[in-house]
């Protein structure tokens, strides 16, 4: 008999086949979806994040429980409404105006929707408008901006006078990263928020949605 | 038409050294790269600021402020000889004229340096390959191509010794293929979409040098390769991986020399050895001297056999003692003076076995780096003059290597490398010979919103 115990061990071990027929037989059995989704898928990324953080697991393998994760939502997510499937927070997150480095924000945004974030990746070269528009349309928690260049580390500091402008600065809070970035660049420019990679990344949400 | 490097360059493993190669170039102002001794290659960047007409000057002053220290410091320090690199930042790519005017500035500082201290210059200009602002990239036509061929032609008029670019044909695909560790995609990314693009790309460069008497440098596998090893650096994926992609990245790298490249290649290359050793063409490198723009595990073992040495980038801040760019120009010469002295004794290979051994067995990727390892990868590599065959045959062969090494104790590894290599060995092994059947069993794989195949002559 499955147990969600089993399900976690499956996103553990990156096994897609074995978490489809886990998660069905849960739901054969009457388990609630949302302990399924909880107790069982992203429970076992929360088991993944911290191996990743010291070192124990790599990207790829991250990946592959993620992506097993993501199968055995699949299946889920059907017998759920929008509005009950469990998310910690919504984020938008985007590479700024002028910059096309994307790896290191693709690692962030698999990180934090493996963590059980909504996310909405605006791509790169966002232009300061764009993150604007993408707050009103989204009304997300967080928004996240990257940048690899000293020439384009200054547009994380527009586009935040930008969302000053526009009035939505204050519905939410901005984090920054990036090769240039420093706490310090984060403080001058009245970030509220900066983190090192993708995985602090995830953890500085966490403390922001407390905050 | 493309020439054929179907042996090596090489005969005697004692010939393959640093400051000295078969083909040597010699600039307009005298310097002979590879010609006996190795030469600084200064590279720099502006500090964090926004870049439009407003601030233009203010970009164009503090070149012009990093142009005037560096020189003034070689000159000082009776470097003899610079190879100034402007590696544009995209906006000075995008905006021709802001690229074209900052390279006459360049120039006109390397002239004054050379009539008032008599200091031998060349300079190197990189521009970006903007092609990849379109998404998904257009790589053969349109603005970007236009824009940034623009900037090729005019600095090349105005008399750059040599232009180069760190081309990123084949990245999107790339990029996937390394956050998932997946060596057929990075085979398919590098063999298949890497080289059709590098031979259509590089005709053109080539076309554009040839026409101006100026010399196609070489190209840079950075935005592969390079970022594989930082990834691996961060412990984001495991360094063989990264050491395997170093070497898979060799024949799409060559492919600029089969349409005309003269080298030497880009710093930021360390495929160079392999070309050096297929090629015989001279090589610029950097290591240690560039952890001012980023780490890396092979900081000595990359000028081995390096014809140019390199610090990568440093911004224009300032340092305890001088502006980052000055510092960086005299730790450059000072690596420089060295090894050139160590040369003029005889002692070259020893040098160079120092620079080998004191990297080769802490790291998998420094270990590729191993001339002998170099050579004996490179003479396989030369026996065909398919360039797809060539990648699938370089991942293979650094596969085996690494097994090897690892088994013998003769390098460092991680206690989870063998099943890394395992596995790159079983995939290898899945891939067919011809590219055509390969590109119709990665297809199913390919997110075809990130890339057009047609672009990269695909259907």
């Amino acid at each position: 008999m499955a147990t969600l115990k089993d399900v976690s061990q499956c996103v553990l071990d990156g096994d897609m086949d074995e978490v489809k027929v886990l998660v069905q037989q849960l739901i054969d059995d009457g388990t609630d979806p949302i302990s399924i989704i909880n107790d069982g898928l992203i429970a076992g990324m929360n088991i993944v994040a911290p191996l990743f953080k010291s070192g124990e697991m790599f990207v790829p393998e991250v990946m592959e429980s993620a992506d097993t994760m993501n199968e055995g939502m699949k299946i889920v997510k059907p017998l759920i409404t929008d509005d009950d499937i469990p998310s910690k927070g919504k984020i938008i997150i985007g590479t700024v105006n002028g910059d096309l480095h994307d790896i290191g924000k693709n690692l962030t945004v698999m990180m934090m929707e493996s963590r059980g974030y909504t996310v909405i990746d605006l791509g790169v070269d966002i232009k300061e408008e764009d993150f604007t528009a993408a707050i009103k349309k989204h009304n997300p928690d967080i928004v996240g901006m990257s940048s690899l260049l000293t020439t384009t580390m200054m547009k994380m500091d527009s586009t935040i006078k930008q969302l000053v402008k526009d009035g939505v600065r204050g519905k939410v809070k901005v984090i920054i990263g990036g090769a240039p970035i420093t706490q310090e660049f984060a403080d001058d420019i009245g970030a509220d928020g900066y983190s090192e990679d993708a995985s602090t990344a995830v953890e500085l949400c966490d403390r922001m949605m407390i905050a | 038409m493309s020439i054929k490097f179907d042996k090596l360059a090489y005969s005697n493993l004692n010939d393959f050294v640093y400051g000295s190669s078969p083909k040597p170039i010699t600039t307009k102002s005298g310097m002979v790269i590879g010609g006996g001794q190795i030469y600084p290659e200064i590279n720099f960047t502006l500090p964090g600021m926004d870049v439009n007409d407003t601030t233009i000057k203010k970009a164009t002053t503090i070149y012009s402020n990093i142009i005037d220290g560096v020189l003034k410091r070689a000159s000082e320090l009776y470097a003899p000889g610079v190879l100034v690199e402007f590696e544009t930042l995209p906006d000075f790519t995008e905006h021709p004229k802001y690229g074209i005017e900052v390279n006459r500035i360049l120039l006109n500082a390397m002239k004054e340096a050379s009539e008032k201290h008599g200091l031998k210059t060349a300079i190197r200009t990189t521009p970006n390959d903007l092609r990849e602002f379109s998404r998904p990239p257009i790589m053969r036509s349109g603005k970007y191509w236009d824009t940034m061929l623009e900037l090729f032609t005019q600095v090349a008029k105005d008399g750059s010794d040599f232009i180069s670019i760190e081309s990123t044909g084949g990245k999107e695909v790339h990029d996937d293929a390394l956050v998932k560790a997946d060596i057929r995609k990075a085979i398919f990314a590098l063999g298949v979409l890497g080289c059709n693009d590098m031979e259509f790309l590089w005709k053109h460069l080539i076309d554009i040098a040839d026409a101006n008497n100026c010399f196609g440098a070489g190209d840079s596998a950075c935005g592969f390769a390079n970022t594989a090893m930082v990834l691996a650096e961060k412990g984001f994926i495991p360094h063989v991986f990264a050491a395997v992609i170093r070497v898979t990245a060799v024949p799409r790298a060559l492919v600029a020399f089969e349409q005309g490249a003269v080298g030497p290649s880009k710093d930021c290359a360390y495929e160079g050895p392999y070309i050096k050793a297929m090629t015989g063409c001279p090589i610029g490198m950097e290591g240690k001297s560039a952890a001012g723009a980023h780490l890396s595990p092979i900081g000595n073992i990359a000028a081995a056999v390096a014809d140019t040495w390199s610090n990568e980038s440093i911004q224009q801040v300032k340092l305890l003692s001088e502006m980052a760019p000055v510092v960086a120009m005299e730790q450059l010469i000072y690596d420089c003076r060295l090894m050139n002295a160590a040369t003029d004794k005889g002692q070259q290979i020893l040098f160079r076995d120092l620079l080998v051994d004191s990297d080769a067995a802490l790291d998998v990727q420094a270990y590729v780096l191993r001339p002998d390892v170099v050579m004996r990868i490179s003479a396989e590599l030369v026996k065909t003059q398919d360039n797809f065959l060539r990648t699938k045959m370089a991942a293979k062969l650094t596969v085996q290597e690494l097994k090897k090494a690892i088994n013998e104790g003769k390098v460092k590894s991680d206690r989870r490398d063998m099943k890394w290599l395992d596995k790159m060995d079983k995939a290898i092994d899945t891939i067919p010979d011809d590219p055509n059947e390969f590109y119709e069993q990665m297809k199913s794989e390919l997110d075809m919103e990130k890339f057009i195949p047609s672009e990269y002559g695909l259907k």
